[in-house]
């Protein structure tokens, strides 16, 4: 019976020491299964993004011609507010003079306007997701006479752009078109 | 809480020809006896060593009181708000119940921060309970996500800006963030689907805290609790049975404790709470100062110290996270800090610095409140990662005592040889 002791050619048996066809299938058939779960969670996941009817609020239009130079109005657009700024002359100046370069979020005036008079963001901090302040007469516009976050002290500029506080980036322009020379559609 | 051997446990001590019956079939009676009534437990347990204990009685207290809200509860951004007001006006008893839920979560978090203190004074963490640790953990996380999501049901202004802050911590996440902010809120902002899914994980969530509760207790009682002398069990002169002794003294602390819930219930019931959360939600309008409840408070501060977004987010889940390598960055071989004259000092400095940041983090973020913040977020990490294990290489400890028996009783109870 020594032959016991010598490696035997068993049906399955191949190539290196321990590589057999079972630890083949077995590692095929695991791969596959993993696949295969994956798949499976993959509707569970998928389920929590936002459904039909909530992707279906897409747009809003607005009348822009009540809004005298100065005034700010705050919309809502897929649940959230957007500000719509009609800039004074001054608040154009202090957004178009600033050395791009120097921002956090570097972005030209110009890149976030359709109008210069008009601004249209959307106001939501990008920091965490609070509603900045200075939408409202009264409110703390900040050090840059934008808005002012009062969460966790960002400072935004006449353009939306971040200046100061922890917000790493701009308030987000929407996407939006001037159906007229005084109307504007979102979304 | 052993699990039953292949052999067959020995026969619960009961004349009951009945209870031996259905103990031979099912070993519950034995059970109880071995891991509860004559559980060997190290004598010299003192006051620390009951809020473990009370832990998991306030942990049925709030699934009991949950469990009965959820009857009365509606949840939707409509009517969640109004239900919930209607619970505190209506219902029988309703305000009872939400009272009991809202204080509960408080002093939950009240007694797990002690307990967890306890575990750091003493040495809990250190072999062979470092899995006994990492447990006490992973409860803590989840009670933290539990408490997050039961603070967002009824749906008022600081529900709603806490589940929309917290959520977008993970928008700092690179490339995937906002999606995966999307993903948790099914929508475009916080909202109905978020709602929802909130209430089904906080009915959810409470039941794997106990299930984690229960792989805590069998790691427990693998090599039984840890002792104010940090030393091993020798011999049975350093134990008494669990019960009566410390069924006992755990029932005086419960008395104690439960005075201490009533008069939060009873006469200050909204002192931990935020008057804002009784205002409607509003999509529209952040309150001008929004806040955690207090038990995040520190976490918030370390949270807002960062002026960097993402690492603001890295440190904040790193304090808690932290705590899963305490058994590794303690490099000291004495459990009890009652040994250790340098780090017994050392670790009161964490809860004082705890408590600076917890006062840091309700106040506006503005002027030496952030530098105060800035140097408590500092410490805190420098607590961990420098002291800890500078501490346990440098300290020279002092002798530990050759058994509990000897330490309690006096030397004639050291264990003799061939004891």
């Amino acid at each position: 019976m020594a032959d016991l002791a010598q490696p035997q050619s068993v049906p399955g048996h191949q190539g290196h020491e321990g590589e057999t066809r079972r630890d083949f299938l077995i590692l095929t058939a695991g791969a596959i299964g993993a696949v295969g779960v994956a798949a499976a969670i993959w509707p569970f996941i998928d389920s929590l993004n936002p459904a039909r009817d909530t992707l279906a609020l897409s747009t809003t239009e607005v009348d822009l011609a009540p809004l005298q130079v100065g005034q700010r109005l705050t919309v809502s657009w897929r649940g959230k507010p957007v500000f719509i700024d009609h800039r004074t002359p001054e608040e154009i100046k202090a957004a178009q003079e600033v050395d791009v370069s120097s921002l956090r979020d570097p972005e030209a005036d110009a890149k976030r306007v359709k109008k210069s008079d008009w601004l249209v963001i959307v106001g939501v901090c990008t920091h965490l997701g609070c509603i900045p302040l200075g939408n409202k007469t009264g409110d703390d516009r900040g050090a840059f006479g934008g808005w002012f976050c009062p969460c966790h002290g960002s400072v935004y500029d006449t353009s939306g752009r971040i200046r100061q506080g922890p917000a790493p980036l701009n308030l987000v322009v929407p996407p939006y078109e001037f159906t007229s020379d005084a109307a504007i559609k979102i979304g | 809480m052993a699990l039953p051997t292949h052999t067959v446990p020995s026969p619960p001590s009961t004349s009951s020809r009945l209870i031996r019956w259905i103990d031979y079939r099912l070993p519950i009676v034995s059970f109880v006896e071995h891991e509860l009534t004559a559980y060997p437990t190290p004598r010299n347990l003192n006051y620390w060593w009951n809020f473990g204990s009370l832990a998991g009685i306030i942990l049925v207290i709030m699934i009991v009181s949950g469990v009965v809200l959820a009857m009365h509860y509606t949840p939707h951004a409509e009517l969640a708000f109004d239900s919930v007001e209607r619970i505190m006006r209506d219902v029988n008893y309703g305000w009872l119940l939400r009272y009991i839920h809202m204080n509960g979560a408080s002093m939950f978090f009240l007694i797990v921060y002690i307990h967890l203190f306890r575990g750091l004074y003493y040495g809990s963490y250190k072999y062979p309970r470092e899995l006994l640790w990492i447990l006490g953990v992973v409860i803590l996380l989840l009670m933290m996500a539990t408490a997050f999501m039961g603070y967002v049901l009824p749906w008022g202004q600081m529900s709603y800006w806490a589940a929309t802050v917290i959520t977008n911590l993970f928008s700092a996440i690179p490339v995937v963030g906002q999606k995966i902010v999307t993903l948790l809120w099914g929508g475009f902002t916080v909202g109905n689907p978020t709602l929802n899914r909130f209430f089904s994980l906080h009915y959810l969530l409470p039941f794997v805290i106990v299930a984690v509760v229960g792989l805590h207790l069998l790691a427990l009682h693998q090599h039984g609790s840890n002792n104010p002398l940090g030393i091993d069990r020798r011999g049975p002169q350093d134990s008494i049975p669990f019960h009566p002794y410390y069924t006992i003294k755990d029932m005086f602390g419960l008395c104690v404790f439960l005075i201490v819930f009533a008069i939060f219930v009873f006469y200050i019931p909204n002192y931990a709470g935020h008057p804002d959360n009784y205002i409607p939600a509003n999509p529209m309008v952040t309150p001008n100062h929004i806040v955690p409840e207090w038990y995040f408070l520190p976490y918030y501060a370390i949270l807002r110290s960062v002026p960097n977004k993402l690492l603001g987010v890295i440190l904040m889940f790193g304090a808690v996270l932290i705590l899963f390598l305490v058994p590794w960055l303690d490099t000291s071989r004495v459990r009890s800090a009652r040994y250790r004259p340098i780090y017994r000092l050392v670790s009161w400095l964490l809860p004082i610095d705890a408590v600076i940041l917890g006062w840091v983090g309700s106040q506006p973020p503005a002027g030496v409140v952030v530098t105060i913040g800035q140097l408590a977020t500092l410490y805190y990490f420098l607590h961990f990662l420098v002291l800890m294990p500078l501490i346990g290489k440098l300290e020279r400890p002092r002798p530990l005592p050759i058994s509990i028996g000897e330490a309690v009783l006096g030397p004639s109870a050291a264990p003799r040889a061939g004891n």
